[in-house]
């Protein structure tokens, strides 16, 4: 018999943490670009900005959000604003991969403890085929933004 | 006569599983599909089993047995609805059948822009520049884009009725106009649950010389009525939703409108004579069905109409009235627990929306699901009902004939849980 994933190991501490007090809620400037993201099954909204430094591998100098969405697509995102902030281009892409990683795993993937800190919090979540887009949310539109910020060059004046 | 709620959940096998490591099954999720009992079951096999043939063509003794058997279907059913066989339209589900009529106005309006030949009578579905579809803010996804496409391709103007803070339709204003030509509206909201009094919309339409379509997919399964007496134009619903199998929607026509209106899924079965260069249609309903139509769906949807005659669906809704007074009751005493749409019995259906807290619906229905609680959360395909009332979702409980005290009993201990597993309340 296939065990279920208890309620606990799903919401995690972390998880009620974060979806209780998000980590860098609300939108900033300057920021180089802004994304839109929706789950259009359950309505889930997020609009979220990231600021880009300059060079080969720019550092996320900021990710600002604002969203109405579940506490696993809400703690995600303040998961991965904690985790990616201040972080190379390159760190963040390292994440990313993990944390896909661990999400299409379907629990069986033990996930790099260093490289995704609380987000390995989201293993549970990875068991339920249902809610594995909501854990993704955040993520799907910092890489969003990040590949806008790329295609666009920052207008005069944005960065200081 | 009250119903004897044991005895129809034994007809019922899908109830007598469990989930979630061996918990009680509480399907609170009609609203999206009803459960199918075994004469629905047992109709559709046994077509199979003795008569699968396919319809409306073929000498052999199969294809007659099939295609009495599936107009026998088109009689259960309109009479069901107190309607004409004539008049009832067999389409995949209530989305195809709004579409069908939408399509009309499109199909009709293109013919006469190129002069083509158009059905005695097709004029009242050609549209002008400035022309104006009203529907409410009310509507399922279902009975709004596909107005809001055919504005956009014919240069029609959609305008609708908004909501009040009660949940009921605001007829306030002059929303109906001289151009008004179509009036699209939901006669029980899937997720408000009120129930929507068609006669002062019906009225109004009359006066201006619009036509009326009407949503039935959540007032048909679960009330006694007689179409023709509604007034409105067009009836959608679908089978699905009243303990049929998916695959089978309705769409009824006011006598004589089928007649005028052009095609509009074309193809075998719905023709007339064909030469290369042209063809002419058959008479409605055959016009509005082409290809092989869904003949077990249909005989086995006939059968839950059936079932629901010899249950009675006087006391199907008696039971569901009954236990949405429960429920509502039970929801409204629970600290932190609001009720989205009427919070009184007075013109509502067996749909409950609502929020707990400011919890997620997500969040509730997985906490709920785990103690057996199937409800449904989400925007309900409606989602700008749920931004007149600022929530990006609700979670949804719904009845029908098989829940009982017990069932409403299992929610409301589950949203305690909810409150006590992310300590709110």
């Amino acid at each position: 018999m296939v065990v279920e994933p208890s309620l606990e190991s799903i919401y995690t501490e972390i998880i009620l943490d974060h979806a209780r007090h998000p980590v860098g809620k609300g939108l900033r400037e300057p920021f180089t670009a802004q994304v839109h993201h929706i789950n259009p099954s359950c309505g889930d909204e997020l609009v979220l900005r990231v600021t880009l430094g300059p060079g080969p591998d720019p550092v996320l100098q900021d990710i600002s959000y604002e969203g109405a969405g579940c506490n696993i697509s809400m703690a995600s995102v303040s998961v991965l604003a904690e985790l990616a902030t201040g972080e190379p281009l390159s760190a963040f892409e390292a994440k990313h991969r993990e944390f896909l990683r661990l999400m299409h795993g379907m629990g069986k993937v033990d996930p790099n403890e260093e490289l995704l800190g609380d987000a390995t919090a989201f293993a549970g979540v990875a068991q339920l085929p249902m809610r594995v887009k909501c854990a993704l949310l955040g993520w799907m539109a910092v890489n969003d933004a990040v590949g806008q910020s790329l295609a666009a060059p920052v207008a005069e004046g944005e960065q200081s | 006569m009250t119903l004897d709620v044991a005895a129809v959940r034994a007809g019922f096998p899908i109830l007598k599983r469990t989930v979630h490591e061996g918990k009680r099954l509480v399907y609170l999720d009609s609203a999206a599909t009803s459960q199918k009992p075994h004469a629905v079951l047992d109709a559709e096999r046994a077509f199979y089993e003795t008569s699968n043939a396919a319809v409306h063509r073929g000498a052999h003794q199969l294809a007659a047995e099939a295609t009495v058997a599936f107009e026998d279907a088109r009689a259960t059913v309109a009479t069901f609805v107190g309607a004409q066989p004539e008049d009832l339209v067999f389409t995949r589900n209530a989305t195809e059948s709004i579409n069908l009529v939408a399509y009309t106005y499109l199909n009709a309006t293109l013919k006469a822009a190129r002069g083509q030949a158009l059905p005695d009578g097709a004029e009242r579905f050609v549209l002008r520049e400035g022309d104006e579809i009203v529907v409410t803010e009310m509507e399922h996804h279902a009975n709004l884009i596909p107005w809001q496409e055919l504005c956009a391709k014919t240069g029609a103007v959609l305008k609708w009725f908004g909501i009040t803070d009660e949940g009921r339709l605001d007829l306030s204003g002059d929303v109906i106009t001289e151009r008004t030509r179509v009036v699209a509206f939901v006669h029980q909201s899937n997720i408000l649950g009120t129930i929507n009094d068609p006669a002062p919309l019906v009225a109004r339409a009359r006066e201006v010389g619009a036509l009326v379509v009407l949503d039935a997919c959540q007032s048909v399964p679960h009330q006694p009525l007689s179409l023709p007496e509604l007034g409105a134009d067009f009836v959608a619903w679908s089978g699905h939703k009243m303990l049929g199998p998916t695959g089978i929607g309705f769409l009824w026509a006011r006598p004589g409108l089928l007649a005028a209106m052009p095609p509009f899924l074309t193809g075998g079965s719905m023709i007339a004579l064909v030469t290369m260069e042209a063809t002419t249609f058959a008479e409605p309903p055959q016009r509005f069905e082409a290809g092989v139509p869904m003949i077990a769906q249909t005989i086995s949807a006939a059968a839950a109409a059936d079932y629901l005659t010899a249950v009675g669906m006087h006391d199907v809704h008696e039971h569901e009235q009954q236990l949405t007074a429960y429920a509502l009751a039970g929801l409204q005493a629970i600290p932190g627990v609001g009720i989205i749409g009427p919070r009184d019995m007075h013109s509502r259906g067996a749909a409950i929306s609502f929020t707990v807290n400011d919890l997620h619906p997500h969040d509730v229905g997985e906490v709920l699901d785990r103690f057996g609680i199937a409800v449904r959360v989400g925007h309900h395909c409606a989602w700008p009902t749920c931004r007149r009332f600022g929530v990006p979702a609700t979670t949804r409980a719904s009845f029908y004939l098989y829940n009982d005290t017990d069932d409403v009993d299992a929610l409301l201990e589950g949203i305690e849980q909810v409150q006590r597993f992310f300590r709110v309340g």
